[in-house]
């Protein structure tokens, strides 16, 4: 059986690179989709310690998770949508009517 | 057969009513008329009262239900009515503002309602996972509100900006869940602190404990927009509705305290020498970068916005005073908070015309002539907000300041007492502008009564509790 | 042990080899001489008219936003299916009014015309 340290560490690289992804993309869909990578790592994790402890806690927030993600997305598209027709365009940089 | 095990309902009482409110209200407001859409708010405000009625009962009870997720204790009661009360008043200010800006839409009021639901699963959550749901329950509306002004593009896009952030924020707590699960096996607060308490988290665990707990901390930080975590907080503030800028900073963060309080003092008693010095030094630059943010602001929401996140480093001593009396200051601060800050947003909304934004310093100029009502009403919420005497800002920062001195954190109570003495210029600065400048242009003020109303009501609320704290306290 | 796996392990080489060797072949054995005309996008022999990339109508958009939100919805029904026998009626009141609640969203988003295909 595959260590559940390994597990974690997969998780926690798959985690970085969401992190990263959201921190250095500028374009809002790419955004969108580093942080279901972060949520993701975050639902390997659990279900790695979930199978280990044999405690289905883990699981079931995973299920959690997936759906709040998917209505969060829902919401980040549909602002998406609104930001296209009125600025045509998807990058966050360019968003900045707000500063100082 | 699977055994259920018994549900005490009067535990979730007032969430089945806002949630049940909430979805009725959603079917009902599709057949409502739009020129008949205060019909809606008036029954948000029904399904607020009634939910505020039900806390009555349960009071000074303790209880659990739902395999012990969900709790009711007197916490959680004044928290459900701290919330309910600025939903309240929120929805009572945005009767006005919506039609002015040509968003009458009725989703606004189930939103809030939702929002609400949400708070109160995160006050009475007793389990992490209670409390992710209830935090995405309020973020996800949030964002939703944030944008409510669509097409307006400030409002577009304080939304993505809010959301981008917020969903990273839910990525660290997520992952911090997962890591404290994996440290301890259990979910529920009260199991992680039992097993924590028997010492027997040690080598990896210890680890994922650590990251977890931290990771948990950053993602609630975000929420209540702490530094290093705040940057998206002036800007969202600055191009939401005005009445969603009050309702979040206000409601939203006093929800995320109660999630991290729930969390620190629950589930992590036992490290306490651990968190404490960390959360004293992001309480510490919290209370300096915001204030210091808001001296050079010339826009009065964005000042606010600062203010409120220097107003957040303030509640934080709360919880790190770690004792019943730094909670309950807390919790006393989140009420005068909540108050003094729908009464100065009140006024910003009276002051925003049609489509155009009076926020500007120079806008307040000669207020005192032009409507002498909204003049005091401003000028009461400055004071309150500096913390002067005799208000409910003063009597809130008076009680986090004692309790966190009880707690032997001395350095930050005078870090504290310092930066308060500088806010105070800033907050007096928009006091003086009101009574002793001219106006500079003509702002159309609002007239409507209920606006009014709702003002009014906070203002003297404001004053009430600080002539009378004692009596609140030994209420809570 | 390790040996079963050895068979996954050339199953993976093989797979990866097989359409590697046309591929290679194909470049190396074919002459290269473009023309204009040659490497005109080819659509049934008729003239190319506009950009590749078309941009899909908003309300494809709605469709599919409020498509994920059901479907993923779903998820909480397949434990549910799993331990249905051992749930009782409670597990079905208790499903039924989740699915309810779902009907009311449904409900909202059909008076408020986003099934309108306009």
């Amino acid at each position: 059986m595959v260590p559940t340290f390994y597990y974690v560490l997969l998780s926690a690289l798959l985690f970085c690179v969401g992190v990263t992804g959201v921190l250095i993309r500028r374009n809002a869909l790419v955004v969108l989709m580093s942080v279901e990578l972060m949520l993701n790592s975050a639902n390997l994790a659990l279900v790695a310690f979930a199978h280990a402890r044999q405690d289905v806690t883990g699981q079931l927030l995973v299920f959690f998770v997936i759906v709040v993600a998917a209505a969060e997305v829902a919401v980040g598209l549909a602002l998406l949508v609104t930001i296209f027709r009125t600025k045509q365009t998807t990058n966050i940089d360019d968003i900045n009517v707000l500063k100082g | 057969m699977i055994e259920i095990p018994p549900i005490d309902w009067s535990v979730v009482l007032q969430l089945c009513i806002i949630f049940g409110g909430a979805t009725a209200l959603l079917m009902a407001d599709l057949f409502i008329p739009e020129v008949r859409r205060r019909v809606t708010g008036y029954l948000a405000l029904a399904v607020l009262a009634a939910a505020a009625i039900a806390g009555v009962a349960p009071w000074g009870c303790r209880g659990h239900t739902f395999s012990g997720t969900i709790q009711i204790d007197s916490f959680s009661l004044v928290l459900n009515w701290i919330f309910m009360l600025g939903a309240a008043i929120t929805i009572v200010l945005s009767f006005d503002y919506l039609p002015r800006h040509g968003i009458n839409r009725g989703e606004y009021y189930v939103m809030i309602l939702f929002a609400v639901g949400g708070m109160m699963l995160l006050a009475q959550g007793a389990d992490l996972v209670v409390l992710f749901l209830g935090l995405e329950l309020l973020s996800i509306t949030l964002y939703a509100l944030a944008g409510f002004a669509y097409p307006r593009t400030t409002s577009e896009e304080a939304a993505m900006k809010y959301l981008l952030i917020g969903a990273f924020a839910t990525g660290f707590l997520v992952f911090g869940i997962a890591l404290v699960y994996g440290a301890t096996g259990a979910t529920n607060l009260a199991q992680i602190g039992a097993v924590l308490a028997e010492g027997r988290i040690d080598g990896e665990n210890r680890i994922y404990l650590m990251a977890g707990a931290a990771m948990t901390v950053i993602g609630l930080g975000y929420k209540i927009s702490l530094v290093p975590f705040h940057m998206w907080t002036p800007d969202v503030y600055e191009g939401s509705p005005t009445p969603i800028t009050a309702f979040m900073s206000v409601a939203g963060k006093a929800a995320a305290f109660a999630g991290m309080t729930r969390f620190l003092l629950t589930a992590l008693e036992t490290q306490r020498e651990i968190w404490v010095p960390i959360l004293a030094a992001l309480a510490a630059i919290t209370i300096v970068v915001g204030n210091l943010g808001a001296l050079t602001q010339q826009n009065v929401k964005r000042m606010l916005a600062y203010s409120s996140i220097g107003q957040a480093g303030y509640i934080l001593l709360g919880p790190l005073a770690a004792s019943e009396r730094g909670t309950e200051a807390m919790l006393y601060y989140l009420l005068a908070y909540t108050l003094t800050n729908l009464a100065a947003f009140g006024v910003l909304i009276a002051l925003e015309a049609r489509g155009e934004a009076a926020w500007n310093l120079s806008d307040l100029g000669g207020l005192w002539q032009r409507s002498p009502g909204l003049a005091i009403a401003m000028a009461i919420a400055m004071l309150s907000l500096a913390g002067v005497p005799p208000t409910a800002g003063f009597v809130a920062k008076f009680a986090v300041f004692t309790a966190a001195w009880q707690a032997g954190q001395a350095v930050l109570v005078f870090i504290g007492v310092i930066v308060s003495a500088i806010a105070a210029f800033y907050y007096l600065r928009v006091v003086a502008q009101i009574f002793m400048s001219e106006p500079t242009r003509e702002v159309e003020i609002s007239s409507d009564r209920v606006l009014a109303f709702g003002i009014g009501l906070s203002v003297i609320a404001i004053v009430l509790i600080g002539v009378l704290p004692a009596r609140l306290l030994n209420l809570i | 042990m390790l040996a079963n796996y050895a068979f996954i392990g050339i199953f993976f080489i093989a797979a990866l080899i097989f359409p590697l060797i046309p591929l290679i072949a194909a470049w190396r054995l074919r002459p290269a001489r473009p023309t204009a005309t040659k490497l005109d996008t080819y659509e049934c022999g008729l003239e190319v008219i506009g950009e590749t990339r078309v941009q899909f109508r908003v309300q494809y958009y709605l469709y599919a936003l409020a498509f994920v939100i059901f479907d993923v919805e779903m998820v909480f029904l397949y434990p549910w299916a799993v331990a249905y026998n051992q749930l009782g009626l409670y597990g079905l009141l208790a499903m039924t009014v989740f699915i309810v609640i779902l009907v009311f969203g449904l409900a909202y988003e059909w008076k408020k015309g986003a099934l309108e295909w306009v």
